[in-house]
C-alpha cells in the first residue's frame, strides 16, 4: 500500500462521510491518524524491548547458572571423594588383615589410633560377624557384643559390599555418618568392617564454597531429609521445605519460591554413589542484581520513548489535520465563491432574458391602453369617460409597476459591467450617505465616521462602488433601532488594497442567515426586499476583484468590510 | 410640432402601429416600418423629420440603420427604443449618433418631449 492508498483510506474509511459535522469528521480524522502513527511507531519498539529482554534475560540465566553447576559439582564431587577416601581406607584394612587379626581388640586398637593420626572425623572402628555380632571395637562406646543382624544396613552392606549410611544422630548426640564395607574369607563367611565418622567436615566443604550471608548450602537425603546444618530451611534430620527435581547425577538448576517467600534458584546434584544431594540456594534477587537495574533502566527508556513518541505524534497529528482542515475550508470558501458568481451570473443572464421578453409584451399593453386613455380623453362625448380613465390608468400604472420590475432586474445584470475612474473613496463614501442622512436624522441615528486621512485613490467604478457602500450602509440602517449607531471607517489595508468597514449596533444575524445573506432573493425584510441588494453588492465586490467578509452577532450588531484593490480588474463573473 | 413627420421602426406591429396612432392624435404624421430595410426605403422615399429606432430587430438591426442614417442623412434626428434596460446599447447608439435613448415600455409624454428636444436641437 503506497501513501496515497493510505491517505485514500484515512480519509474515506476512516472518516466516512458525515459531510453534516465537519467537527466530528476532524476529531475522527485527527484520532484515526493518532492511532496509526502510534501503532507505526510504538510497536516496533515494544517487539525490539520483548526481544532485547528476552534475548539478554536467557544471556544472564546462562550466565549464573553454569557457574551455579560448576560450583555446585565440584563441591558434590569433593564429598564424593571425601566418601571413597574412607571407604577404600576401610577397604584396604579388610583386605590387608586377616580375620583373625581383625578380630583380635588389641590389634583393632592399634588399628583404630593409625587411622586417627592419618585420616580426620573418624569416630570408631569395629569388626561385626556374618551374624552381625561385633567382634572387636575400638571408640569411645562399648559396642563390643552388639547384634547388629536386624539392622538396615546390615543388610545391606551384606548384599552390595559397601554402605554409607544418613546422618544419625549417635548416643552423643551430635551427627555421624556410617561407612562399611563386607569381605569374604576363604571359609566362604563375611566379616564387615564398619567406620563411624564425624560430620563436621562436611560443613567445613560447604564453608569453603564461599557463599554469601543470603546463600545456603546442604546436603539431604533422597527423602528429603536434611543430613548438614541449613541456614534457612531446618536443622539436621528436618525435612527439608523445598523441592527438587528428579534427574540423573549432573547438577540441575531451577528456580522457586521458598517459604520465605523469596525468589530463588535451587541446583541441586544427586551423588553416584550414596543417597545425598548437594542442594545450593541462591536468591536470584542476589543474583539477577545486574539484570534488575538494566530492566529498571530500559524500562525508564521505554517510558521516556514512548512519552516522547506521543508527544511528537500528537504534534504532528494536530499540525497535519490542521492543515488539512485549513486547505478544505479555503477550497470550500473558493467553492462556494465560484458557485456564487455562477449563481448570480446565471440570474443576471435570466434576468436580461426574461425582462426582455417580459418587455415587448408589457410596451404593448402599454401603447394599447394608453391609446383607449387617448381615444377617450380626446372624445368629449364618451359615455362613462372618467371610469374608462380610471381603468386606463389602473392598466399603465400595473404596466409602470411591471416596468420598474423589469427594470431593477436588468440593472442586476447590468451590473455586472465595470467602468473604471480614479475615485476619492473617502468622498464617495460621504457622498453616498448624502442620500440616507435623511432617514438618519429623521431617525436619530448617529453616523460617526472614522475616514482615513490620505487614503490613497482608487480606480474603479464609480456607481457601483456607490451602489455597494449603499447597499450596505441601508442595510445598516434596517438593522439599528432608532437612535442606533452607525460606524464607518476606511484605511488601507496593504500596498494593493483598501479596507471599508460598516458597523452598526443593530439587531445582528443569526448563523443560518449569515450563510445565505449573498444569495439572490434571499432576504429578511419581507416584502419591502428583493433580496437582490446584497447579492448585488457581492457581485460588484468580486467582479472587481476584491473581497467582503460579514460578521454579526444576534442581538450585538453587524460589521461589513470590503476590501476593495486600489486598482480594479475585471473579472469574468458573466 | 404639428404634422411633424416621423418614422417609426419596429418588428413588433402591434407596438408601433399602437405608438404611431397615440402619435398621431397628438399631430404627429407617423409612418410605420416593421423591419430596417423598409425603415430605409421610407427614407429614401420620403424623408421623415425624426426616427424613433427599435435597437433590436431581426435582419438589420436598429444600429446598423443609424449608421446608414447618420452616412446618408446625418440631419435626421434618431431616438432609440430599447428593451434590454442595459445602458449600454443606448449608449453605444448616441456614440454613432443617436439623439437618445428611451427604454420600452416608453412613457408617451417622455417620448413626445424627447421628439421636441430632438427637433429644437437641430439647427
Amino acid at each position: 500500500m503506497n501513501f496515497k492508498n493510505l491517505w485514500t483510506l484515512l480519509s474515506k474509511g476512516f472518516l466516512g462521510h458525515s459531510d453534516d459535522d465537519n467537527a466530528d469528521r476532524y476529531r475522527i480524522l485527527r484520532r484515526n491518524i493518532f492511532i496509526l502513527m502510534i501503532l507505526i511507531t510504538i510497536i516496533p519498539l515494544i517487539i525490539m524491548a520483548v526481544i532485547y529482554q528476552h534475548e539478554y534475560h536467557s544471556s544472564i540465566k546462562k550466565e549464573i547458572v553454569i557457574p551455579l553447576q560448576t560450583l555446585t559439582h565440584k563441591t558434590k564431587h569433593t564429598f564424593e571423594l571425601f566418601f571413597e577416601e574412607r571407604l577404600s581406607v576401610i577397604r584396604f584394612i579388610a583386605t590387608s588383615y586377616s580375620f583373625k587379626e581383625l578380630s583380635d581388640q588389641k590389634t583393632m586398637n592399634r588399628i583404630f589410633n593409625v587411622l586417627m593420626d592419618e585420616y580426620c572425623c573418624l569416630v570408631d572402628l569395629g569388626l561385626i560377624n556374618n551374624k552381625g555380632i561385633q567382634l572387636s571395637y575400638a571408640g569411645p562406646y562399648d559396642f563390643l557384643g552388639k547384634d547388629y543382624s536386624e539392622q538396615k544396613w546390615f543388610q545391606e552392606v551384606v548384599v552390595k559390599g559397601t554402605y554409607i549410611s544418613n546422618v544419625f544422630m549417635g548416643y552423643r548426640k551430635f551427627p555421624h555418618v556410617a561407612v562399611a564395607v563386607m569381605k569374604r574369607t576363604e571359609d566362604g563367611s563375611a566379616l564387615i568392617l564398619r567406620a563411624t565418622i564425624d560430620t563436621s567436615k562436611f560443613d567445613d566443604i560447604i564453608a569453603s564454597m564461599g557463599l554469601n550471608p543470603e546463600s545456603d548450602a546442604f546436603l539431604i537425603n533422597r527423602n528429603g531429609i536434611i543430613q548438614t546444618s541449613s541456614r534457612f530451611y531446618g536443622e539436621i534430620l528436618d525435612h527439608c521445605p523445598l523441592s527438587f527435581p528428579r534427574g540423573n547425577y549432573e547438577p540441575i538448576v531451577t528456580e522457586a519460591t521458598d517459604p520465605r517467600g523469596r525468589e530463588i534458584l535451587i541446583a541441586f546434584a544427586p551423588f553416584s554413589s550414596s543417597d545425598y544431594a548437594l542442594v545450593l540456594v541462591k536468591p536470584k534477587s542476589d543474583v539477577l542484581h545486574t539484570w534488575h537495574t538494566l530492566r529498571t533502566r530500559m524500562f525508564f527508556i521505554f517510558i521516556s520513548s514512548v512519552a516522547l513518541i506521543i508527544l511528537v505524534v500528537f504534534k504532528l497529528t494536530d499540525t497535519l489535520v490542521t492543515r488539512v482542515k485549513d486547505a478544505d475550508e479555503k477550497r470550500e470558501l473558493t467553492f462556494r465563491e465560484l458557485q456564487h458568481t455562477h449563481k448570480l451570473s446565471s440570474i443576471g443572464r435570466l434576468a436580461a432574458g426574461v425582462a426582455h421578453e417580459i418587455n415587448n409584451p408589457m410596451a404593448i399593453i402599454n401603447e394599447k391602453a394608453g391609446l383607449m386613455k387617448d381615444l377617450v380623453a380626446y372624445d368629449d362625448n364618451f359615455q362613462n369617460k372618467e371610469k374608462f380613465l380610471g381603468l386606463t390608468d389602473s392598466i399603465l400604472k400595473s404596466v409602470e409597476r411591471c416596468r420598474a420590475i423589469t427594470h431593477r432586474l436588468l440593472g442586476f445584470a447590468r451590473r455586472m459591467e465595470i467602468q473604471l475612474v480614479e475615485l476619492d473613496l473617502n468622498e464617495l463614501i460621504q457622498e453616498t450617505l448624502g442620500f440616507l442622512e435623511k432617514e438618519a436624522l429623521y431617525r436619530n441615528i448617529e453616523l460617526v465616521l472614522k475616514l482615513a486621512d490620505n487614503l490613497p485613490r482608487i480606480c474603479s467604478d464609480r456607481g457601483q462602488v456607490q451602489q455597494v457602500f449603499l447597499n450596505i450602509i441601508n442595510n445598516a440602517l434596517a438593522a439599528v433601532e432608532d437612535e442606533g449607531e452607525i460606524v464607518i471607517t476606511s484605511w488601507e489595508e496593504d500596498a494593493d488594497t483598501v479596507g471599508v468597514s460598516i458597523q452598526d449596533n443593530g439587531s445582528g444575524m443569526s448563523e443560518a442567515t449569515l450563510k445565505s445573506i449573498f444569495d439572490p432573493f434571499f432576504s429578511t425584510k419581507q416584502e419591502k426586499g428583493t433580496g437582490l441588494g446584497l447579492a448585488i453588492t457581492y457581485g460588484i465586490v468580486k467582479k472587481m476583484d476584491g473581497e467582503i467578509k460579514v460578521e454579526s452577532k444576534q442581538g450585538e450588531g453587524s460589521i461589513f468590510t470590503v476590501y476593495l484593490p486600489k486598482k480594479a480588474k475585471i473579472g469574468s463573473g458573466e | 410640432m404639428k404634422n411633424l413627420k416621423i418614422l417609426l421602426v419596429d418588428d413588433e406591429e402591434e407596438f408601433v402601429t399602437t405608438l404611431a396612432e397615440r402619435l398621431e392624435l397628438r399631430g404627429l404624421q407617423a409612418r410605420v416600418a416593421l423591419n430596417g430595410e423598409a425603415a430605409l426605403q421610407i427614407i429614401e422615399a420620403d424623408t421623415p423629420e425624426i426616427v424613433i429606432l427599435d435597437v433590436l430587430m431581426p435582419g438589420l438591426g436598429g444600429l446598423e440603420v443609424l449608421r446608414w442614417i447618420k452616412a446618408q442623412q446625418p440631419q435626421i434626428p434618431v431616438i432609440l427604443l430599447t428593451g434590454r434596460g442595459s445602458t449600454k446599447e443606448g449608449i453605444k447608439g448616441m456614440e454613432l449618433g443617436a439623439f437618445d435613448y428611451l427604454m420600452k415600455p416608453i412613457n408617451i409624454e417622455e417620448l413626445i418631449k424627447k421628439i421636441q428636444e430632438a427637433i429644437e436641437s437641430q439647427p
